[in-house]
């Protein structure tokens, strides 16, 4: 029949001697195996975050966002720039879901589930912020356009803050259902195979059915192709229409017009980095590393390095716009309260975390290197963190009045409440690394014939061959 | 739905079970379906099946979320309440592409999602029949259905030139039922009549 070939000069993407039977057992044999201790170490530690953070929301709800340091001049602090910092995490999920399926790239198989997982939970977090910031939080359902007794009186279709609710809403929901559609064939592997009836009950309800009857898989097959061709300017509008709630401003800094397509590198740049942070260390728990190859993780690395120079090149394009523009408050915002003043400290931690650090990753020791990504995967999350506190609060403690210049630190139940969205986020994530199929089962099987190391090295043997032989044997079968 | 007998034949590799639907299909027995743990590309072609057209769906579900962004929107700003925002115009067709956008995405994906669910009759507590437990891990498992033309003995004979390595003959439930996974349910009281008895 047909041979299975791609060059051996691409690295394998499923390493060690696997057949079908072996790919199962690898990724589903986790879930049905006691956890270990340092998983319950970590659930116990993120619900505690979790709890903390639910205090610390309470707090802020019974009491007022008055217990916020927020201030007339800074009215966005932590809450906003935890906001964006999250949905761009999300970004990368999507990304490596949806934009690498169209573009064909075979390593993304190993590393979707997990990230779309990521996306899912880091919008969840995202969403947060904006809501409790609301304050009189039972009036939340007020930016939904439906018919009310108050005229009706309907929301603003001219304000990107409801652009944002529609976009945020509309992208968790695509997610979700990519995300889901895409486990329903591994959830109906785990329900075949388990021996416990608890397992049978709940995953044969979580897989709905699925039989993997050919035309399903046709059926399954187109969804996917148009979900991926749906999410993938969908996660280019998020970005860009979180990016319009600045843009569209007057305030110095903000106004730019190089924000949509800066935000939208920027959060895959950050979303990559936590892709690695939870990757390696989940390949490493579940005896996964012949599934997140080496070769995964240099590859997000280049992603890395290409969207870190990409914002890098942002933020000089915003320096030497202040400068060329002429616009004495675009000058004063970029040179003198941002890149020096109060809050200068804050500018120097984002350049060298986003744009000097990832440079090391030109070197190709470095993007292989395990201990040198996780390391630098957690520097350009601070780096990007500090990329929204820099735009946010940079840009509105000084304002055109300096009677009412000020400065801003969080109080606690801001702290409480970012850490409690951690809570959320790795409650959320210890529970999908136990109980769901981290990597795609199905989708390894049907990339491994022609990427696992095993049938690669198969092919050795052919590309020796002369060319003519070769055709002769293979073209007319 | 139905109630019927089928041979079931059972592979362990996609290059064996091409050569095997095109023989079978050739010989004139019916194959009711067959079930791979995962896609295997050209195998609804290799079974005569057409080409689906959830995607058509899909972009129909899409152009009814732009028309309804756009005529929601448009009716309210200059017809049931229009408000004036700074002096704004009450028809910005601009600042109405993002929530058009979203509309537009929103609607298709959900719209083809719920329509694959129905097509392919899934839901939570939808329970059908599974010929093979392994067709989730790694076998590809063809179902023949007996009809009052085929003899079960020389379809197991045929699968089994063909490649097959596990043979069996089911009765089974075509479509699907409510029911818990953790439970066998019994969904007829004795194998259905033998048709080519």
């Amino acid at each position: 029949m047909h041979l299975k070939y791609e060059s051996t000069l691409r690295e394998p993407l499923v390493d060690g001697v696997k057949d079908y039977h072996q790919v199962t057992e690898d990724i589903i044999g986790p879930i049905e195996a006691k956890p270990g201790k340092l998983w319950y170490i970590g659930l116990i530690i993120s619900i505690s975050l979790l709890l903390f953070g639910a205090f610390s929301v309470f707090w802020e709800v019974y009491f007022g966002t008055g217990v916020w340091n927020l201030n007339k001049t800074v009215g966005w602090g932590w809450d906003i720039t935890n906001f964006v910092w999250w949905v761009g995490i999300g970004h990368a999920g999507t990304l490596i879901s949806a934009i690498l399926l169209l573009f064909r790239q075979g390593w993304r198989t190993g590393v979707n589930r997990a990230a779309e997982a990521m996306t899912i939970f880091a919008v969840m977090c995202a969403g947060q912020f904006p809501i409790w910031h609301m304050g009189r939080v039972w009036m939340a359902f007020f930016v939904l356009p439906y018919p009310n007794t108050r005229g009706p009186l309907w929301v603003n279709f001219n304000s990107p803050l409801l652009w944002d609710v529609f976009a945020i809403s509309t992208y968790f929901t695509v997610s979700l259902l990519f995300w889901y559609s895409g486990l329903l064939p591994d959830f109906a592997t785990v329900r075949d195979r388990a021996k416990t009836k608890l397992r049978k009950l709940l995953y044969g309800i979580a897989a709905f059915g699925w039989t993997g009857s050919t035309k399903h898989w046709q059926r399954h097959e187109s969804l996917s192709l148009v979900l991926a061709g749906l999410s993938t300017p969908l996660v280019l509008s998020v970005h860009t229409i979180v990016s319009f709630d600045f843009a569209t401003s007057v305030i110095p800094g903000w106004h730019t017009t190089i924000f949509p397509p800066y935000f939208v590198a920027g959060a895959i740049f950050s979303g990559f980095a936590m892709v690695q942070t939870l990757l390696i260390i989940t390949r490493k728990i579940l005896g996964l590393e012949e599934y997140i190859t080496i070769g995964h993780i240099d590859a997000m690395n280049r992603v890395i390095v290409l969207t870190g120079s990409i914002v890098g090149v942002a933020y000089l394009t915003e320096l030497f716009m202040a400068w060329y523009s002429g616009v004495q408050y675009e000058f004063d915002a970029f040179y003198k309260f941002r890149a020096a003043g109060p809050m200068g400290w804050s500018y120097y931690i984002m350049m060298t975390c986003n744009v000097v650090s990832p440079q090391i990753f030109w070197f190709r020791k470095l993007r292989r290197n395990i201990m040198v990504t996780f390391i630098m995967s957690i520097i350009v999350n601070i780096g990007m963190w500090f990329e929204r506190f820099v735009i946010i609060c940079s840009s509105l403690y000084r304002d055109y009045l300096p009677s009412s210049w000020s400065y801003y630190r969080p109080s606690w139940p801001e702290v409480g409440f970012y850490l409690g969205t951690f809570g959320l986020f790795f409650t959320c994530y210890f529970f999908f690394a136990k109980y769901f199929p981290v990597i795609a089962v199905a989708e390894i099987k049907s990339i491994l014939k022609t990427s696992g190391q095993n049938f690669k090295e198969k092919m050795v043997k052919h590309e020796e061959e002369d060319l003519e032989k070769f055709a002769h044997d293979q073209a007319h079968h | 739905m139905a109630v019927k007998k089928f041979v079931v034949g059972s592979f362990d590799d996609e290059a064996v079970l091409f050569p095997a639907v095109k023989k079978v299909r050739a010989a004139g027995y019916r194959i009711h379906d067959v079930y791979t743990p995962f896609p295997v590309h050209g195998l609804d072609h290799a079974l005569g099946l057409r080409e689906t057209s959830l995607h058509t769906a899909g972009f129909i579900y899409g152009i009814t979320g732009t028309t309804t962004a756009l005529s929601f929107m448009s009716w309210i700003f200059t017809t049931d309440w229009p408000l004036n925002i700074g002096g704004k115009p009450h028809f910005p067709l601009p600042a109405f592409i993002p929530i058009t956008f979203e509309l537009t995405v929103l609607f298709s994906a959900v719209g083809m999602v719920m329509t694959f669910m129905y097509l392919c009759q899934m839901a939570p507590f939808v329970k059908k029949h599974i010929f093979h437990p392994r067709q989730t891990d790694d076998l590809f498992v063809m179902a023949i259905e007996l009809t009052e033309k085929t003899r079960a003995e020389e379809v197991k004979a045929f699968l089994d030139s063909v490649g097959a390595k596990e043979i069996n003959e089911q009765t089974a439930e075509t479509g699907w039922w409510l029911g818990r996974w953790d439970r066998e349910d019994k969904l007829f009281s004795k194998p259905a009549e033998p048709v080519n008895a």
